[in-house]
């Protein structure tokens, strides 16, 4: 009898952690709706921050990261497609790919020091390009684990038949391969997208922040992400509104981006 | 010729990884060089942290935020790992099919949310709570501990989930057959089976919180003095770097840098552990 209240007990004492995760964790959800969505006015969105709104920081977090993406992707992508294509599984290889797996979980402020050192200490001068530096360093592995494990799902009877076709190794990987994952990795970018949207750690010292719109990207630039730790942070009950408001609209774009990644993989299964 | 600029450019990608962290490793340690040659190793037991007379020199040492880092990182993982690992069975051994789907989507999801937005929240809900039922400030070691835990607990169930779902239904199914609870399947056959990748999910998200600076550097205090009581406010290093990189220069800019050199070389110990012997990449 006594394994079975052993068991009984470890059963419900599972399910409450279960019930205490999700409970904190849609907490946290619903605050930051509440708070966010009774902070928030629509001409937030047609102001710079100089003006109270987020207008210029929506502007400038979002340049920066698809400047990211444009650097990264395509780093990341040939990258995987090395490790999964041509390295033939060497030892080499998989160092690699751990190594990658290990550059993936850098911390994010570290990686905001090395860009400083390269990239704004030089001129002395924050700026827009460091940031997007900073973002693309992070975004780098995440692309290429996703196109290896993607890559990796491709069927070998696909890439025989290729060969049967006398195609070269390079049309093979373009023309058949690629094509074949192109669902999967379109997913990959999207969270890997997500991800880097809302970082503040690697900007606060690469990038900065700037209250006016610019899209002059060797200069101070505006972001999102460092403008609610900063506003957060002050003591008067507007800037905070406009933190919870702003925060609520990071959340809202990265949970949207999200979403809509998955549900592009679902389409097609 | 295309063929091989493509297959040339794609194998220079992949270096590019290595040389990116080689990269980062060289240029903290070339950054530092002032402070190491200064402090040497003595900086890891040194608690003092100020600017000299007239802003030359100084004396710093990185005992307080090197502490604040551990104790912070040590309290998240003592709340995080039994929550995490008990949604993790909940979800794998014990939700009914129809719930199962619907719970692990919100908590991916809760994983992607924004560092700084728990950050936020821990200072505007968390902190409050904490010195209602625990004193203080509600600024201290204890409230960013919490924030870190209810950050990790997503990513570190949604890993040991999945480790814990590689166990073949067979060996369930034997267990049962003889009689076993389900108690007893999950602690003889289920963890054994999964053990590394269990180990690993908390490895890496002990990773993580070590590095993490957002949510923290809300919470944290941010206050260089060595912590008396779980309450007290302290700082850790990814949080001092926040704070107060922008503002340093000379021997205290290089005193950061060294800071950020000891944090990259923990934390890339740290997660080479839990990637090379744990979670070994399955091909």
């Amino acid at each position: 009898m006594n394994r079975l209240l052993l068991n009984r007990l470890i059963m419900v004492l599972s399910t409450i952690s279960a019930i205490v995760g999700i409970v904190f964790l849609f907490w946290i959800l619903a605050t930051l709706s509440i708070k966010g969505v009774s902070s928030m006015h629509f001409n937030i969105f047609f102001n710079d921050l100089v003006n109270g709104g987020i207008r210029n920081l929506l502007v400038g977090q979002f340049t920066m990261a698809i400047i990211a993406t444009i650097i990264g992707v395509p780093l990341g992508m040939m990258a995987g497609i090395y490790l999964r294509e041509y390295s033939n599984d060497s030892t080499l290889a998989s160092i690699m790919r751990n190594l990658s797996d290990v550059m993936m979980s850098a911390p994010s402020i570290v990686i905001g020091v090395f860009v400083y050192a390269i990239m704004v200490s030089p001129v002395n001068q924050y700026n827009g390009w460091a940031g997007s530096v900073a973002l693309s360093i992070m975004m780098i592995p995440i692309i290429i684990s996703t196109t290896d494990n993607m890559l990796s799902l491709v069927p070998k009877e696909l890439r025989e038949a290729g060969i049967a076709l006398g195609g070269s190794k390079h049309k093979i990987i373009v023309q058949i391969v690629l094509r074949a994952a192109k669902v999967g990795i379109t997913t990959g970018v999207l969270l890997a997208f997500a991800r880097i949207i809302g970082e503040t750690a690697p900007l606060l010292f690469t990038s900065a922040n700037n209250a006016y719109f610019t899209m002059n990207m060797s200069d101070q630039f505006p972001s999102l992400t460092v403008s609610i730790y900063n506003l957060a942070n002050y003591p008067d009950s507007a800037s905070r509104d406009l933190a919870w408001a702003a925060a609520f609209v990071l959340t809202m774009i990265v949970l949207f981006i999200n979403i809509t990644g998955r549900f592009i993989t679902r389409e097609r299964r | 010729m295309n063929a091989a600029l493509f297959k040339n450019f794609s194998s220079l990608s992949a270096a590019l990884s290595f040389v990116i962290l080689f990269g980062i490793f060289l240029v903290l340690f070339i950054y530092s060089k002032d402070a190491i040659s200064q402090f040497g190793l003595g900086f890891l037991f040194e608690s003092i942290w100020e600017v000299g007379e007239d802003d030359e020199g100084g004396v710093f040492g990185g005992v307080v935020p090197i502490v604040g880092t551990l104790y912070a990182t040590l309290i998240a993982m003592i709340v995080a790992t039994p929550i995490a690992l008990g949604i993790a069975i909940f979800l794998t051994e014990v939700a009914p099919d129809f719930m199962v789907k619907p719970v692990s989507v919100s908590i991916e999801l809760l994983a992607a949310i924004p560092s700084i937005i728990y950050g936020m929240w821990g200072l505007f809900y968390l902190a409050p709570i904490v010195q209602h039922f625990f004193g203080g400030s509600g600024m201290g070691l204890l409230t960013a501990g919490l924030v870190l835990a209810i950050m990790v607990i997503p990513f570190m169930s949604a890993i040991s989930k999945d480790a814990m779902n590689t166990t073949p239904d067979v060996l369930k199914e034997s267990a049962y057959a003889m009689g076993a609870t389900k108690f007893e399947v999950i602690k003889d056959v289920v963890m054994p089976y999964s053990k590394a990748g269990i180990i690993g999910s908390i490895i890496l998200a002990l990773g993580r919180a070590l590095g993490e600076t957002m949510a923290v550097a809300f919470l944290i205090g941010s206050v260089m003095s060595i912590p008396k009581a779980i309450t007290d406010p302290t700082t850790s290093i990814p949080v001092l770097l926040a704070n107060n990189f922008a503002e340093a220069d000379d021997l205290e800019l290089s005193s950061m840098f060294y800071l950020a050199l000891i944090l990259f070389v923990i934390s890339f110990i740290i997660i080479s552990i839990a990637k090379f012997y744990f979670l070994g990449r399955k091909k």
